[in-house]
């Protein structure tokens, strides 16, 4: 019996042992084993990832996958932090200790990375980031930004509100605007607030009735438009700061006994595949793109500095304007 | 010729010296592996320690903590809270860093006294206890603050990015400088409690009692020993360390953020238990704890030098890794029921 026990132990010890083995070697052998002269020539990229938290997300991240690869001379190595930044700092230690040639990092939060963004500096790698900015004291701890340009959102928003109400020949009315605000302080919140109301001034026949935050969910955007229904009885317009809280707008019209994208006009941010199927079915009129497709600018930035070129800190990645003219058209296009 | 071996080795040597065996190996490995990647350098070895500071700190007590029968899963919420009281105070009251640091290892041990009190004295079961800690220590670290706080404090920031460079060991970079290993002082605290607390487990009064009291309640209360109060004395000395990995945590993401050090607990755990610390108590070393510990940074990062794997990987092979070690355990435990009950509390 005590015998068997330990034959049994031994074999299972075995099995592990090889399996555990199998998993950690296995697929870690190929990189090394196909040409080291080939490897050298590529442009190695170490990128930092958020997560997959959101459609725009992934986009964000296959972007990445699909622009540094082997044929356009690099090599792309991707880690996903699971939205932790503990995570990203040791991905970025390991980028350093790889020798990599560039550093892209999507950070989770804006604070905390001073001490490994140093190093990095020291080990003479250029960090890039994409999307968040990060709060240091020192700018030169990175090289460049690439992201969205959150208020010119908010000014494309206000001239094509005014294309489209000069189409529909109400340029001269009285026009009420209600404003479903994002997370109050993100970035994305401040920059579309800014952009929007930098550009009112413009049209002296507009009013903003009321801004609230809808906090970027579908359901807190509903139950704020359900309060603004209620407080005010003749809104034209409301511009939801991103896509989600326009279609609990769209909820909360309905419930109302109105029809959305007729007697009340709607503006979302983000153009995100919903966003189009919504226009299609009439009840949005335009969506303001937040584009998530940053590889191919962050690639023209490596180019650049390959050249030995000076770069700007900030770059804006090109963002559309959506009607729902549009939409039908456009819908497959859409990568996320 | 592995009996004889066994014979003359206890089964908690042996589980040790499988945990140090498998991460020897996998570190060969990897440096056979990724060669062309520089694996090798001395950096990536101290990386290990100084991305893993605070779970150091975490994973030693969490062995302590296991190895009197109890269990801390209010760990990673108290390293959240600690981080963003810390920031809090120093960058919203001014509040300068010696005082800071002072008032939440204060708070750590508070809410480690309080802990010990309901497990010890009302001996309500350990882990529903932590759980209401964990719970609470989130909560109160989103009451502080729901936005993120960035640490400027020059003191904390100077401590944090203090490099101390080994004076061997470097490689030329690519701006043609010399890079020298380093390591920061979050490194140096993480050991220094390993070491203080491997030899108060070994041979000091208190930590032999906790051997005692989590191998055989009964009969440590047989010997003499009291037994609540060496519970209490576990807790509080624990809510210390989960406050202490909390600041180092800190000098490493140097920030407030209330979803900060998520699953931290899980992590200490794993590492003790990797490490050969048994969760029915009375076994366990913290030796192992930290080859635990190295072995989960060994795995990450080869995920990262393999740069095609999804990061999720490591948690498979943690799981893997787990499975493991319990089979491993129960065998082995099983074959010493048999041989009697005296080897247990000795």
């Amino acid at each position: 019996m005590k015998g068997k026990k330990k034959i049994i132990s031994l074999l299972l010890m075995s099995i592990l042992t090889l399996v555990l083995w199998g998993c950690t070697s296995e697929p870690a052998s190929k990189p090394g084993g196909d040409g080291k002269g080939k490897d050298n020539d590529l442009i190695v990229v170490g990128y930092a990832q958020v997560g997959a938290e959101s459609d725009w997300r992934t986009a964000n991240t296959v972007s990445f996958q699909e622009t540094f690869v082997e044929e356009n001379g690099y090599k792309l190595i991707f880690d996903d932090a699971q939205q932790k930044q503990e995570n990203q700092i040791k991905a970025i230690r390991n980028f350093i200790q790889q020798d990599v040639d560039y550093i892209v990092l999507a950070p989770v939060v804006e604070t905390g990375w001073e001490t490994v963004l140093e190093e990095a500096k020291e080990a003479g790698i250029p960090v890039i980031l994409s999307d968040r900015m990060i709060d240091v004291s020192d700018d030169s701890l990175y090289t460049a930004w690439v992201g969205g340009n959150f208020v010119k959102e908010g000014h494309d928003c206000v001239d094509w509100l005014a294309g489209y109400l000069e189409e529909l020949g109400r340029a001269d009315e009285e026009i009420n605007i209600v404003t479903l605000q994002g997370t109050i302080g993100s970035s994305a919140q401040v920059g579309r607030t800014k952009g929007v109301e930098e550009k009112l001034p413009e049209h002296p026949n507009w009013n903003m009735l009321d801004k609230q935050t809808g906090e970027f969910t579908q359901s807190k955007g509903q139950e704020v438009m359900e309060s603004f229904l209620k407080s005010y009885d003749d809104i034209d317009v409301v511009i939801a700061e991103n896509d989600n809280m326009a279609f609990g707008a769209i909820d909360a019209i309905k419930a109302a006994g109105k029809d959305p994208g007729e007697d009340i006009i709607i503006i979302g941010f983000d153009a995100v595949k919903a966003a189009f199927e919504a226009m299609i079915a009439g009840d949005m009129n335009c969506s303001v793109e937040c584009n998530p497709l940053h590889g191919p600018r962050v690639a023209e930035i490596i180019q650049k500095l390959e050249k030995g070129e000076e770069v700007e800190k900030t770059w804006y990645v090109d963002e559309g304007v959506f009607p729902a003219s549009e939409a039908a058209k456009l819908i497959d296009s859409r990568p996320y | 010729m592995i009996r004889r071996f066994r014979e003359k080795i206890d089964p908690n040597t042996f589980l040790l010296l499988i945990t140090i065996t498998l991460f020897v190996l996998m570190y060969i490995a990897g440096i056979l592996i990724f060669r062309d990647k520089h694996f090798g350098r001395v950096q990536v070895f101290l990386n290990l320690f100084i991305s893993n500071g605070g779970l150091i700190v975490a994973a030693v007590s969490m062995t302590m903590v296991l190895i009197s029968g109890g269990i801390d899963i209010s760990i990673g919420s108290v390293v959240a809270m600690t981080c963003m009281l810390l920031a809090w105070m120093m960058e919203k009251q001014n509040i300068g860093i010696i005082p800071a640091i002072i008032v939440v290892l204060i708070i750590g041990v508070i809410f480690g006294f309080f802990q010990g009190l309901l497990i010890a004295y009302l001996k309500i079961q350990p882990f529903i206890v932590t759980l209401a800690g964990m719970f609470f220590a989130r909560g109160m670290t989103a009451i502080i603050s729901t936005d993120m706080i960035s640490i400027k404090n020059e003191a904390f920031l100077k401590i944090a990015n203090a490099k101390l460079y080994f004076p061997f060991g470097g490689y030329v970079n690519r701006s043609g400088d010399i890079v020298y290993p380093y390591i920061y002082p979050s490194v140096v605290i993480g050991l220094v409690v390993l070491l203080l607390m491997f030899f108060v487990l070994k041979y000091s009064k208190f930590g032999r009692s906790i051997y005692a009291v989590g191998g055989n309640e009964q009969s440590a209360l047989l010997l003499g020993l009291n037994v609540r109060l060496t519970k209490l004395k576990v807790y509080v000395l624990n809510g210390f360390f989960a406050a202490l990995a909390g600041f180092v945590f800190c000098l490493n993401t140097s920030g407030g953020f209330v979803e900060q050090a998520k699953g931290f607990e899980m992590e200490a755990i794993a590492s003790s238990v990797i490490g050969g610390t048994l969760l029915t108590g009375g076994v366990g070393n913290v030796i192992g704890s930290i080859f635990g510990v190295l072995i989960k940074g060994t795995i990450e990062t080869f995920i990262t030098f393999q740069g095609t794997l999804s990061s999720w990987w490591t948690k498979i092979v943690i799981a893997a890794l787990l499975c493991f070690f319990i089979v491993l355990q129960s065998i082995l435990g099983s074959s010493k029921d048999k041989k009697g009950k005296i080897s247990k509390d000795h």
